[in-house]
């Protein structure tokens, strides 16, 4: 808009003198500029990794290299055997199951989302307008507003210290139901009446039409809800109070308080933690940065 | 009729769930919020008395609450701008080449988004150790001194706030390149044949094109930091002297830690309306913004 009135034509023919006059040069800037951009890009690339790297590096020294001083860059006697103490002497095959079951409970969660989403798509119904701008309410209210209440509720249904209450608050997100509705809008109606004429059930319909089409979105759901169930700590923090429920993020946090002068037993647990997101990660980019794109936050 | 159930059974399981723990809680908190409500309370509900605006009274004269809204504040008003300005950033100069390179740039940038805040408060902690944390050797080999990252009250604020910058801008960086990618190469052609350069072409052509992709990132970013809470949790627990409580470590520590339910009830409100109030006034500039 502001450059609109810019555009005129002696300004490009100025632009043709100049350029015969100084193209050579203005190249050889241009690549110039864009090596300069290049190295600086790179340089903030492995900034921003190094912590990670720092982590993997910590977790295979020994303990008196690892508060060595200066610090060792990479280890000259490497160990898995902070990795072997996490699951013998410390809990961590416990808060590792935890942490899975945690998970799948939250594939329940998906199916759930992916049913909402069909039906706010694809059906008329009587309150659908008005309970669609609830499930859209809930995105614009702060964790920590619901977290005292939630937590009173959840006691009041007898579910603290249980795997389905820490899974609960987070199960369904509007956020994801919104998605799922958006995507699933563009399964033509027609193809669904046509079954329906047919004869088939709505199960049938949506088990061998719906669920078919909707495998992109479904893909992009399940790794987001994934990598949010894994790395999920508020919840696990306030509803498991007894070590058994505990999950990875909060065996975790215990550890730091413990054991104040063991990085290498702590970038162990935190490798353990990471590990297996950076390897979804490297399998799933497309669908996580396509989920992100599309949701912005969550 | 059978048919007519259908929607209605599709929705209901994650409808309820949502409303339990979407909606309802704020009524919960809302009634909490005028009680007294503790532990002795949750056992035995006869031992709740109703107390009025006590708890907002209260809160109102609590120099803790003052601070922890302070220290969100700061944060906010620092934070914001830091995670816009890298992101922002980061994005034009991965968009300035479509190679393979770039692309895979892309992904370390990325990576932080997407890691377990505690696994990754412990790498920092680590790396910020007094004793043999790396930051203090770099510092030390520079000649400069060494910090006490987490120990002192104003040094530990940028501390926190660095690790939750770290993460933040991966996510907005991807949200700044689709809103890039968005835009019409028609458009940097025709700035080009008007003698425009690489950065007259930035700052007046592309940055006004990404103003709702700036606007969607200000505003969550900023709900973001007013909601502050895993990084200084795990690295600082709120520490030192305070300095790193923000509004949501303040409600975690009476509500949960100290089962004062009433009050942390009553301060969840409060936060709830600043959050609300910031949302509205944003959206309000946004929309005299468009009118010009």
């Amino acid at each position: 808009m502001m450059t609109s009135e810019k555009t005129g034509a002696p300004h490009s023919r100025r632009w043709a003198r100049d350029a015969q006059r100084s193209g050579h040069s203005a190249r050889r800037a241009a690549r110039g500029l864009r090596v300069m951009i290049a190295v600086a890009l790179t340089l903030g690339a492995l900034t921003t990794a190094f912590p990670l790297i720092w982590m993997l590096l910590g977790s295979v020294k020994t303990q008196r290299e690892a508060i060595a001083y200066p610090p060792l860059l990479v280890s000259q006697q490497p160990t898995f055997e902070y990795f072997a103490r996490l699951f013998t002497e410390l809990d961590f095959t416990r808060y590792l199951i935890n942490t899975v079951i945690v998970v799948l409970i939250g594939g329940v969660g998906l199916i759930f989302m992916a049913m909402a989403g069909y039906a706010f798509a694809k059906f008329e119904f009587k309150g659908k307008n008005i309970l669609f701008f609830c499930v859209l309410a809930t995105l614009m209210i702060p964790v920590q507003v619901t977290m005292i209440p939630t937590y009173l509720i959840l006691n009041g249904l007898n579910l603290t210290n249980t795997l389905v209450g820490i899974a609960l608050p987070t199960l369904v997100s509007g956020f994801g139901i919104f998605l799922f509705r958006q995507f699933m809008s563009t399964i033509p109606t027609a193809m669904l009446e046509a079954a329906r004429l047919d004869g088939a059930s709505e199960f049938r319909i949506a088990w061998q039409i719906v669920l078919p089409m909707s495998k992109p979105i479904l893909a992009v759901q399940a790794v987001l809800t994934f990598i949010s169930g894994w790395n999920s700590f508020l919840w696990p923090l306030i509803i498991a109070s007894e070590q058994k429920y505990y999950t990875l993020s909060v065996g975790l946090s215990l550890l730091n308080k413990q054991l104040a002068t063991n990085p290498s037993l702590k970038m162990a647990a935190a490798s353990v933690m990471v590990l297996p997101i950076l390897v979804v990660f490297a399998i799933c980019q497309r669908h996580i940065v396509q989920g992100f794109t599309m949701s912005g936050l969550k | 009729m059978k048919q007519r159930a259908v929607p209605y059974i599709l929705a209901a399981p994650a409808v309820i769930l949502l409303m339990t723990f979407g909606i309802f809680p704020i009524l919960v908190a809302a009634v909490v919020s005028f009680t007294d409500l503790d532990v002795v309370g949750l056992a035995d509900m006869s031992k709740v008395a109703f107390v009025g605006f006590d708890n907002y009274a209260n809160l109102f004269h609590d120099p803790d609450f003052w601070k922890a809204l302070a220290n969100t504040g700061l944060f906010v008003v620092f934070g914001v701008p830091a995670i816009v300005i890298c992101s922002l950033g980061v994005a034009l100069a991965l968009n300035s080449s479509n190679g393979r390179f770039m692309k895979v740039l892309r992904s370390f940038y990325f990576v932080p988004a997407i890691t377990g805040i505690v696994a990754i408060s412990l790498v920092w902690g680590y790396l910020y150790n007094a004793q043999f944390g790396l930051f203090n050797w770099i510092l030390t080999s520079l000649g400069a001194d060494p910090l006490p990252w987490l120990s002192d009250p104003a040094l530990a604020k940028f501390s926190v706030a660095l690790v939750a910058i770290w993460r933040g801008t991966g996510l907005n960086i991807i949200i700044f390149l689709a809103a890039l990618q968005g835009i019409p190469q028609e458009y940097r052609e025709a700035a080009a044949i008007d003698g425009a350069g690489r950065w007259r072409t930035t700052v007046s052509i592309v940055i006004p094109l990404l103003r709702f992709a700036l606007f969607f990132v200000t505003v969550t970013t900023m709900i973001a930091w007013l909601q502050f809470f895993d990084e200084p949790f795990v690295l600082t627990d709120g520490g030192p002297l305070g300095a790193t409580t923000s509004a949501s470590i303040f409600l975690y520590k009476h509500g949960i830690r100290l089962n004062q339910f009433g009050y942390a009830s009553a301060g969840s409100l409060i936060l709830l309306a600043v959050i609300a109030a910031v949302t509205v006034l944003q959206l309000r500039v946004k929309g005299k913004d468009d009118d010009v």
